[in-house]
């Protein structure tokens, strides 16, 4: 097992260092001269601002020589300091990060939650008003734009029925609007993966003896079928926590949270690139650790699975 | 074609659609109003006879304005398609023919950038590009791209066992003629569906980004935009998103239900359930 997470991890670092690579490069794809560009609208540029932030930039030396840099920063946990308060990246998102996390937990909550639920009922019930219902609802589900949900829970709960607050962070109150307007694409999804999952594995001989010692229906969905209809599920958690992490660029903006998903986004705004950049990093860092860690999540789920 | 229009999904999507693309096609003529000029005396009206889905904060039409967008929001989605074609097409035509390093070369190439989640890779590169609607295609384009590689690869790699591509070579076919001739015809079927399924994320994306005041600036009309500007009058003026909004949500929806319906009509192995 531990060689198998080791050598899982090793196949992530050449992946780890192409995304570097991308992330120190999107400076360089600015029009132009990019510190101009991100000084652009300040007042009292002078030649001497100018070499400084080029400098702190490392953006004075021949490119190689910038990403060896970059890359030696990166590993040693210095992102670089933002070009309008001075302050460190990772200081600047230090504060965001418990907001995203705590969104990004609830969402991915409400969302398994949900899908497995619907996706159950939609399999136990295929072929009825059930199954109907609940593959419309999620096909409107995925084609509903994130900040459009956002704004139909806000304009619902919050503006017309007065329930729930529509802004800010702090407490379960001001959380439960953007989780859920966060996991309604993802539940969705996962309700359709669980229910075409489910029905592979309800039409398995096993399933068909359970039937017949007698046991009942709830017990043989639950107890025989769901577990292992969950396993391919499992890879679609994983793969969409991603776009929750992407979402909540959208999400922290339309319900004005503080989060690592605005920092970004005020970040791209004023063009402070170093900003944009270390979180971009750490999002993909974390979406890449977290695929592995579904990777090794199948053994759990299924013991047939041997990582010899 | 026979198949999709026997499912009653594909066609409901296809109605839709349909629907959609008339009115944008047809905007100039049935929008009445003009979607740009402001009218200060007619700002933010409800819904009526005169202003079908009533007026915005600087008193233009909601519906002129919808409808018109709707030409720009369906654009920046085709083109972005079209870019991430032309950029997938050529790398997982090679990948998948030549296979060995060229492949693993490529492959890892594609893992990177779907190591971005959702849509930071696009985010990111109109970070970088500077808002505007063409660096909002481009880069809707680039981050779709690696989906097109794999799919194209999978399928010439699946189509280039048969016994059909091995004859083709025996009697001297060149790489070009093979590809050409008796590969590229195995991939029309998931390319269509592909280019459909990959039109749905690309709209979802533009919108998102638009909304976010990355791509298209003011004044000009398009749904993300729209939606955002009457986002905090929703408790006053609840119009001025919410056409927009349903516009999006449709729309996709039917991109959808078309793209699952060809899918379907494109795989004879997939069971019906």
């Amino acid at each position: 097992m531990l060689s198998y997470i080791s050598k899982r991890l090793l196949q992530a670092v050449p992946v780890l260092i192409g995304v570097s690579i991308l992330v120190f490069l999107l400076i360089h794809l600015i029009p132009g001269d990019p510190v101009l560009v991100m000084l652009q609208g300040s007042p009292n540029v002078t030649p001497e601002l100018i070499a400084e932030v080029r400098r702190n930039l490392g953006l004075d030396v021949p490119l190689p020589q910038q990403y060896l840099s970059y890359i030696s920063r990166v590993i040693r946990g210095d992102l670089g300091k933002s070009i309008w308060t001075g302050q460190s990246v990772w200081r600047e998102m230090q504060g965001q990060w418990p907001s995203t996390f705590e969104l990004t937990v609830a969402s991915m909550a409400t969302a398994v939650v949900l899908g497995v639920t619907l996706g159950t009922l939609a399999a136990v019930r295929r072929g009825t008003w059930v199954d109907s219902t609940v593959m419309g609802i999620s096909q409107l589900g995925v084609s509903i734009p994130l900040f459009w949900s956002g704004l139909i829970l806000i304009f619902l709960f919050s503006l017309t029925l007065g329930w729930l607050p529509a802004t800010g962070v702090g407490g379960w109150k001001r959380l439960l609007l953007p989780a859920f307007a966060l996991a309604t694409n993802y539940s969705a999804v996962i309700a359709r993966m669980v229910r075409s999952s489910l029905l592979e594995v309800l039409s398995q001989d096993y399933i068909r003896t359970a039937r017949a010692k007698g046991l009942a229906e709830l017990q043989v969905t639950l107890h025989h079928a769901l577990r292992n209809a969950l396993i391919p599920a499992i890879t679609i958690v994983g793969l969409q926590f991603g776009n929750l992490l992407g979402g909540t660029v959208v999400i922290e903006t339309v319900f004005s949270r503080q989060g690592l998903g605005r920092l970004a986004y005020t970040a791209i705004l004023a063009k402070d690139f170093p900003i944009v950049q270390g979180v971009v990093l750490v999002l993909v860092l974390v979406y890449v650790l977290l695929n592995v860690a579904v990777d090794l999540s199948y053994g759990l789920l299924d013991p047939r699975i041997r990582y010899d | 074609m026979r198949r999709l229009l026997k499912n009653g999904s594909a066609l409901f999507g296809l109605a839709i659609l349909g629907t959609i693309v008339m009115l944008a096609l047809l905007a100039p003529w049935i929008g009445r109003f003009d979607p740009i000029k402001q009218n200060p005396r007619e700002s933010s009206r409800p819904p009526s006879a005169d202003h079908l889905f009533g007026t915005d904060r600087f008193g233009r039409d909601v519906w002129a304005r919808t409808v018109t967008g709707a030409r720009l929001s369906l654009r920046t989605g085709i083109v972005a398609v079209a870019v991430s074609m032309a950029i997938g097409f050529v790398p997982g035509l090679v990948a998948g023919y030549r296979g060995g390093w060229i492949d693993a070369l490529i492959g890892r190439g594609v893992d990177v950038m779907l190591a971005f989640p959702g849509i930071l890779l696009s985010l990111a590169i109109v970070a970088a590009l500077g808002p505007g609607l063409h660096n909002v295609q481009l880069a809707i384009g680039i981050s779709l791209s690696p989906t097109f590689v794999r799919l194209v690869r999978g399928c010439v790699m699946a189509a280039k066992e048969n016994t059909y591509v091995e004859a083709a070579r025996a009697v001297g076919c060149s790489d070009a003629v093979v590809l050409g001739r008796h590969i590229l015809v195995n991939i029309l079927g998931p390319m269509t569906v592909m280019t459909t399924v990959a039109l749905g994320w690309a709209m979802l994306i533009a919108t998102s980004l638009n909304f976010l005041g990355m791509g298209v600036q003011p004044p000009t009309p398009e749904w993300g935009a729209d939606l955002a500007l009457g986002r905090d009058h929703m408790r006053t003026a609840w119009w001025i998103s919410a056409f927009p909004g349903f516009f999006i949500m449709f729309t996709i929806l039917a991109i959808n239900l078309v793209g699952d319906g060809l899918r379907d009509a494109t795989d004879p192995s997939l069971e019906i359930r």
